[in-house]
């Protein structure tokens, strides 16, 4: 009998707590990036396989919240921010955890190990990358509190700030990565090409992780503008 | 005139029966639409909503209630046209009652959302229409009313999304949202004070006999600064009680200290919700048994002035409580979970855009559904993008239940009307 509340099914799930959720999730996937990498550096590939593990975890975890969050926005629902901005949102968001995923594979497959001469600087390079994705996840969790003013005002001013300060955070990475490059152009001739090849790809890769992460900044500037 | 003297005790005692049934039934759903909102915000405890709705659904009734049991009364029918034939008013209001409580018991039993205020005009106009004769009844009137169940949720949603703009500028929007909440939230709750003494005073005193002057001129100047004192008194009263929230900082959510003091408001504004309420629905149960009552009493003059005896409205509120105490309680529960994304900030905005409708409505004796405009309300602040998500298929089920509800009460009640007439005057 108590299915005739016309007012209890009048609200859907709100979309915001899950999204924040997932977004969290991904981020733990790529904050577990330096410690494989550290765990290459020292070839400790028992401490490697236990990380990938995790990743591997995260990433799953991830993608189970995504699709939850696309199930339960069905195009019926009247929502403070537009549909599709949250879908791809998320898409943003599940890329993140995507490529996290996709290093830890590659690393772990080939049991990759940087030059000597470059692990100071790979390691902190990983490690601004993973800043990138803890600021996106910063931004992100603002959400909520987005919400509870109805999307504007002040606390739209605190989250762009947020954002200007991702967009800072990415253009060091892309630096930080033109000179891991040139530095190993000019190893290129000492090492194994096929060696060399995947350095460029890991590098690449974990550039893509700060600029997925600076892209679900975007995603959340384009829900806030209004 | 023979039938009425015959059987004027069971009349009476069957319209107590079916108005009691119906109240019930109003008791155990209807209220929970109105309480829901505070019990799934933690606004209210259910033991609090509880005893809220049974104290200011019982004072809605009772003080504003009047006008809408006077329509549903005697206002969709024309009693001239049964004047030679009281009996068949007789018959066709304990059918009304009859088959808009069982209605209410089916489609509740089968989950679907119908508005108790629908199904019982679906019931007066079906046998008043079939029974006796379409010109019996007064079919303005009821356009009127058909219309106010499309205006009141718009108007509820309006309102709705203003209070809540306003809660966004000059709350949520600022530096330190907490302490403007103490500071601003007081007004709200005068708006809350003001509001119920206004219908209290302007309509519903009339009723019980009182008559207010405190020689202002006219009686809307004497009861608008009445209203403006007693508004003061609550907000007074709310304004202590908001003392004691203290805040507490939260890194997770900002905003939940600013939520504890909306709290607090909403314990006010669940008070007139459920006194709006009850101003409006309990005339659903109430006028038709009045109707009864004075058909039987004045001896088959179908009277159209006669004062409506106070226990009549007893009979309402009991059923409502025994309604809230026996099945309501759970069905409260059951909304309270369901909506929980509607937080304080958001849940009072809504009742009390709803509220304000409501009580306006039952000033102008216009019987609205409370839901429809309630969900109207949430709508509004959904259109403030103050809202998570929104199930706009909720809309379509409005007009379903529109379509369905109003047919099926009339059937019935047909039905019903055939059958009384044909124990009773063979």
């Amino acid at each position: 009998m108590a299915g005739s509340t016309l007012l209890g099914n009048l609200f859907g799930r709100s979309p915001i707590g899950p999204i924040q959720e997932h977004m969290k999730v991904a981020n733990d996937a790529v904050q577990l990036l330096p410690d494989l990498l550290r765990a290459s550096a020292d070839s400790d590939w028992t401490a490697g396989k236990g990380l990938h593990k995790e990743i591997e975890k995260a990433e799953r975890a991830a993608d189970k919240l995504k699709r939850s969050v696309r199930r339960h926005l069905p195009k019926s629902l009247f929502l403070p921010v537009p549909r599709s901005d949250l879908l791809d949102l998320v898409s943003m968001q599940d890329a993140v955890a995507n490529t996290a995923r996709d290093i830890a594979v590659l690393i772990m497959g080939r049991k990759m190990r940087f030059p000597e001469t470059m692990q100071d600087a790979v390691l902190a390079f990983t490690e601004a990358c993973c800043d990138t994705s803890a600021q996106a996840f910063l931004a992100i969790q603002e959400l909520d509190e987005l919400l509870e003013v109805g999307f504007s005002g002040r606390e739209v001013k605190r989250v762009e700030d947020m954002l200007k300060q991702l967009d800072k955070m990415e253009q060091r990475t892309d630096k930080q990565a033109v000179s891991l490059r040139a530095t190993l152009f000019k190893m290129e001739s000492e090492l194994q090409p096929v060696d060399v090849i995947f350095y460029y790809r890991v590098l690449y890769m974990l550039g893509s992780v700060a600029d997925q992460a600076e892209a679900v900044g975007d995603r959340l500037q384009v829900l806030l503008a209004k | 005139m023979d039938i009425i003297a015959q059987h004027g005790t069971t009349f009476m005692i069957l319209a107590c029966l079916f108005g009691f049934f119906m109240a019930w039934g109003i008791g155990a759903n209807d209220v929970a639409n109105a309480m829901g909102t505070s019990v799934g915000s933690r606004a209210l405890t259910i033991t609090q909503a509880i005893f809220i709705a049974m104290i200011f659904e019982f004072a809605g009734a009772y003080l504003a209630g009047g006008e809408v049991t006077s329509t549903i009364r005697k206002g969709i029918i024309d009693a001239d046209v049964m004047a030679g034939h009281p009996e068949l008013m007789v018959y066709g209001m304990l059918s009304a009652l009859l088959a808009a409580a069982t209605w209410l018991l089916i489609a509740s039993i089968q989950g679907w959302p119908v508005s108790t205020t629908h199904s019982i005009v679906g019931a007066i106009v079906g046998f008043a229409a079939v029974g006796i004769s379409v010109d019996a009844i007064h079919w303005g009137k009821v356009g009127n009313i058909m219309a106010s169940w499309v205006v009141s949720p718009l108007i509820a949603g309006t309102l709705s999304y203003g209070l809540f703009m306003s809660v966004k500028y000059l709350i949520l929007d600022t530096e330190d949202p907490f302490h403007r909440a103490k500071r601003i939230i007081p007004i709200y709750m005068w708006l809350v004070g003001f509001m119920i003494a206004m219908v209290t005073l302007v309509k519903g005193l009339k009723h019980v006999g009182i008559k207010l002057d405190m020689g202002l001129g006219d009686d809307f100047t004497n009861a608008a600064v009445a209203s403006a004192l007693v508004g003061l008194l609550v907000a007074a009263l709310g304004a202590l009680l908001l003392r004691r929230i203290e805040e507490v900082p939260n890194e997770e959510n900002r905003f939940q200290s600013v939520e504890r003091v909306f709290a607090v408001l909403m314990v006010f504004t669940a008070c007139s919700m459920a006194f709006a309420h009850g101003s409006n629905d309990v005339a659903n149960a109430v006028g038709p048994l009045a109707a009864v009552v004075g058909t039987v009493q004045s001896g088959g003059v179908i009277a159209a002035k006669s004062a409506m005896p106070w226990w009549i409205l007893m009979v309402g509120a009991a059923g409502i409580v025994v309604g809230l105490a026996t099945y309501g309680w759970r069905v409260i529960l059951t909304v309270g979970r369901k909506i929980t994304e509607l937080t304080p900030s958001r849940g009072f905005a809504a009742e009390l855009g709803a509220a304000g409708t409501v009580v306006i409505a039952s000033a102008t004796g216009l019987p609205i559904s409370t839901t429809h405009t309630l969900v109207g309300a949430v709508l509004g602040v959904g259109f403030a993008r103050g809202i998570g998500a929104l199930n706009t298929r909720i809309i379509g089920s409005i007009f379903m239940s529109w379509l369905i509800t109003l047919p099926a009460g009339a059937g019935l009640a047909i039905m019903f009307f055939f059958t009384f007439k044909a124990i009773f005057s063979f």
